[in-house]
């Protein structure tokens, strides 16, 4: 037996393939004629049989329902059942109501498409915000008693977060910590006190982080702003950077030792 | 000075869309620091709705390479669709989700217009199951419950979110085309239906007496003197 490759149009459901077959008609909804109609699906849904398609549940309600309506209209008028007001709709009319809607929607399907097309090929005007220049600090440096009393406020929101978490091995170094310090502040223009403890899990990395900045203040690398009282610090790059990164890192390795070894004694 | 032109420079300038409220708050706070913007403090949401429409509408008129588009109740300045090959060109392809299929957008439309109503609903509009597509439509948060309905079973209604307005760039629900139209579909019943060969079977028509008329006949006849 020669082999035939059919390509089916996939239908959504009964009502998308009773669509089809009115638009091959090139009739209207309306004026279809539904016995024909019934014989036309009937027919598609053999050929899917024959072809091993599954047939979904509803193609054979729907392939029901139009038999009932063409068993009803080969029974001689006046025999047919008259349609009691009220109570029973026409099945002819309840289909046609149907496919009406149904195909009401498939056109507002299409426009949503269209505009969903559309819309990958409009692109909304993003300005960059133009870069101000920063107001003046009111009280342009920080004592080491702010930055402690900041410190001490981020240790204090940090074990209360510490009730339940897994434990691991602490692995910051405070030299680790500059790297990461000098880094940031060179991509970020504006780096607040707060930003550098977001993402901290312990309380040895806080301290860590800490001594890290203590330490590249005291090389005068990073400078320390608190423009309000009790407002956030700003941590910025010294205007004239004397010692040289290298140094830095190098010169912390020494004393990293004792700060590290018990990071708690360091700050209290 | 205009409000509209003023509208016009705001959202010339601004990072995001901007809506109504916040215009409104934007005048509020450069009447406070300066003296020019007086006049403007206190602009009501109708007359500023109405500038915004206006400017939109001359942007229209010019037809030139922008317009001012409305979006969830947001404005914003945005290219119009023919020079998308120069921008992506610029700032590269717009990142999007996968385009929607053929049902989920079926699905998409009747949640829409019909909102809120319940899964059982569209399934019977469209003729089949819809549990797949309804996933996806929710999982992509174009689709969520909005409460339940008040019949048996209390079932699930759902609708659309503003990410589907988004999505679709639409203003809002009423900006939907035909949105009248298809919330209530005015099917009108026709007269009479010609989908039959009527009666197949049918003995011509001469041979007897239709039913129906032997009973018209039977009711006009006068009923016979009660006394």
């Amino acid at each position: 037996m020669p082999e035939y490759k059919v390509q089916f149009e996939v239908f959504e459901g009964p009502l998308d393939l009773l669509l089809y077959l009115i638009k091959k008609e090139e009739v209207d909804i309306y004026e279809v004629n539904l016995t024909e109609l019934a014989t036309k699906f009937i027919e598609y849904i053999e050929v899917m049989r024959l072809l091993d398609l599954e047939i979904a549940g509803e193609f054979l309600v729907m392939a029901s329902t139009l038999m009932y309506i063409k068993s009803r209209e080969l029974l001689p008028r006046d025999q047919q059942v008259a349609v009691e007001e009220e109570e029973e709709e026409d099945p002819r009319w309840e289909l046609i109501r149907q496919l009406v809607e149904y195909k009401k929607f498939k056109d507002a399907a299409v426009s949503l498409q269209t505009r969903e097309i559309e819309q990958e090929n409009i692109f909304p005007r993003l300005p960059i915000k133009p870069e101000l220049a920063a107001p003046v600090p009111v009280k342009p440096d920080v004592s080491l008693f702010d930055l402690i009393n900041a410190v001490n406020a981020v240790l204090k929101r940090v074990s209360k977060r510490d009730d339940m978490r897994e434990i691991f091995e602490d692995k910051w170094t405070v030299s680790e910590k500059i790297e990461v310090l000098v880094k940031l502040v060179n991509e970020r223009s504006n780096l607040k006190f707060s930003d550098l403890f977001v993402t901290v899990t312990s309380r040895s990395e806080v301290v860590c982080t800490f001594l890290a900045l203590l330490e590249l203040i005291r090389l005068k690398q990073l400078v320390c702003i608190q423009s309000e009282d009790f407002g956030d610090i700003n941590i910025t790059k010294a205007p004239e950077p004397t010692a040289a990164l290298v140094e830095a890192s190098s010169s912390t390795t020494s004393s990293e030792h004792s700060a590290i070894h018990n990071p708690q004694s360091a700050i209290s | 000075m205009e409000l509209k032109f003023i509208l016009e420079a705001i959202l010339f300038s601004a990072q995001k869309p901007m809506s109504p409220k916040e215009l409104r708050d934007l005048l509020g706070e450069a009447a406070e620091q300066s003296e020019e913007a007086k006049p403007f403090k206190k602009v009501k949401e109708e007359p500023l709705v109405a500038a915004l429409e206006e400017l939109q509408k001359d942007h229209e008129t010019a037809a030139r390479s922008y317009r001012l588009s409305c979006v969830a109740g947001a404005w914003q300045f945005t290219s119009q669709p023919e020079f998308a090959p120069w921008i992506t060109a610029l700032v590269g392809l717009k990142v999007r989700p996968p385009r929607l299929s053929q049902p989920a957008l079926e699905t998409l439309a009747i949640i829409a217009y019909r909102q809120p109503i319940t899964r059982a609903e569209v399934e019977q509009v469209r003729g089949v199951t819809i549990d797949g597509v309804m996933q996806t439509l929710q999982e992509r948060g174009l689709v969520e419950q909005v409460g339940r309905a008040e019949v048996i079973g209390r079932p699930m209604t759902y609708g659309t979110t503003a990410l589907f307005l988004e999505y679709f760039g639409l203003r809002s629900l009423e900006g939907l085309p035909a949105a009248e139209e298809l919330r209530r579909i005015p099917v009108t019943k026709p007269e009479s239906l010609l989908t039959a060969d009527a009666g197949l079977a049918t003995a011509p028509p001469e041979q007897q007496l239709p039913l129906a008329d032997v009973e018209k006949l039977t009711e006009q006849t006068p009923p016979p003197n009660p006394a």
